[in-house]
């Protein structure tokens, strides 16, 4: 049960790569936000060394440039889909869920089809990954084929028929963009707590807090949120800061009506319960 | 004699707490130069997405304004002591005193955008946007790193 379960090697097979929708997916999924050296403006080569802070320990994002040796050059398609949708590497071993595959999950293949075109295109970099600084018992990696039996779930937290808009975003807001991993609280063994979806959390860093997004705290407009992820502005005119500034950096080369997307998503969610 | 000493005592303490830790002067010309920042780049931005009547004169005055701010000498603000680590009501991080070459770096980023701003302002709606972008990005780059979330 808490083996890892890699897809089958024929996994997407038959699907061709777009390198051009590839790049699309790359910007919307924010791969650059944290496998791009720390403080590098070079947001394309992904030597990793970024450090991630949590109550299990830090986590320090690998290389995953296309490097053979450093990198991920090796892999197979079905080996990147496997680590995207299981968590999975391709030695068998369980990923941490600091790297978010319980979002990447739910990716449509034919997107990890085209991200993986694209990412034979990028630099690669021979800067060797660093180990995790992780303590007993969480350096256990088979734990975390317990917590996947928890989070690891493909079923989307906002359901019902949706318009193709509203569908878009949930898509990129759910899957591709990840932004639960931040802005959703998590119980006390590290899991999303669903139940009060994007509804705000403490910062991992340990100062300050990640804000709501759900209706009773989020006042915003939808056009000033589609403008907010354009320019980094808030409605009066402060800026955005820390890691938001990454992600206005990838939604600023999207299109504006993916930017609309996530906008009438974030305006279409249920206020948050109260616990 | 017990009680001289121990007034003494309070009082020295008093004073060298007033004196080495009352940063509140600095912190209201910080916050009001972000405040003026912020209205000034409101307008601009309202025009830039037709929400405001596009007026190149007050466009114009705004853009001035912004590099006038930019002129501002950040030493008398920005004292070593100043940092959220240290006192209450700031944001401001220890690492801009720490990588201080930095933070002055970002704040003439700031400066370049605005005198582009002040460039193009008066010249039509459409120069704006990529100026606002300019500006934008001059402002993430600083909070990114020198700026405590909320």
């Amino acid at each position: 049960m808490t083996r890892a379960h890699p897809l089958p090697e024929e996994a997407l097979s038959g699907l061709a790569g777009d390198a051009t929708r590839g790049e699309t997916v790359f910007l919307a999924g924010g791969c650059a936000s944290c496998h791009a050296a720390p403080e590098s403006k070079e947001k394309r080569i992904l030597a990793g060394g970024q450090r991630f802070a949590s109550d299990f320990g830090s986590f320090i994002a690998p290389n995953i440039s296309p490097d053979p040796t450093h990198g991920i050059g090796g892999w197979t398609r079905a080996q990147f889909a496997s680590a995207l949708k299981r968590g999975v590497s391709p030695e068998g071993q369980h990923y941490y869920p600091a790297f978010p595959y319980t979002a990447y999950t739910k990716m449509r293949d034919q997107d990890i089809a085209d991200l993986w075109a694209f990412w034979q295109g990028l630099p690669k970099s021979d800067a060797p990954s660093q180990p995790h600084e992780v303590g007993f018992p969480f350096s256990i990696r088979r734990g975390v084929g317990v917590w996947k039996l928890l989070y690891l779930k493909d079923d989307w937290v906002m359901d019902g028929d949706l318009d193709p808009v509203l569908e878009r975003g949930r898509y990129l807001v759910e899957a591709l963009a990840h932004c639960g991993e931040c802005h959703t609280p998590r119980s006390p063994l590290g899991g999303l707590d669903t139940t009060r979806w994007l509804a705000g959390a403490p910062n991992p860093s340990g100062k300050g807090t990640i804000p709501a997004l759900t209706p009773d705290k989020m006042i915003w407009g939808a056009d000033e949120i589609a403008y907010y992820l354009e320019s980094g502005f808030t409605p009066d005119y402060d800026s955005a800061g820390g890691h938001m500034v990454a992600v206005v950096e990838n939604f600023s080369q999207l299109s504006a009506e993916d930017r609309a997307a996530v906008a009438a998503y974030v305006k279409a969610l249920e206020p948050a319960q109260s616990k | 004699m017990k009680m001289v000493f121990t007034l003494a005592a309070a009082a020295a303490m008093i004073g060298s707490i007033a004196v080495a830790q009352d940063f509140s002067a600095n912190l209201k010309a910080r916050q009001g130069q972000f405040r003026i920042m912020a209205l000034n780049v409101g307008i601009l931005g309202g025009m830039a997405q037709g929400k405001i009547a596009y007026d190149a004169e007050a466009a114009q005055r705004a853009a001035d304004t912004l590099v006038a701010v930019s002129h501002i000498d950040p030493t008398p603000l920005w004292v070593e002591g100043s940092d959220n680590m240290s006192i209450d009501g700031t944001r401001a991080m220890p690492s801009i005193w720490d990588d201080h070459d930095d933070f002055l770096a970002k704040w003439g980023g700031f400066g370049e955008a605005a005198a582009g701003m002040q460039l193009v302002a008066a010249t039509g709606q459409e120069a704006l946007g990529p100026a606002m972008g300019k500006l934008g990005g001059a402002c993430k780059a600083c909070h990114d790193v020198h700026r405590a979330p909320n």
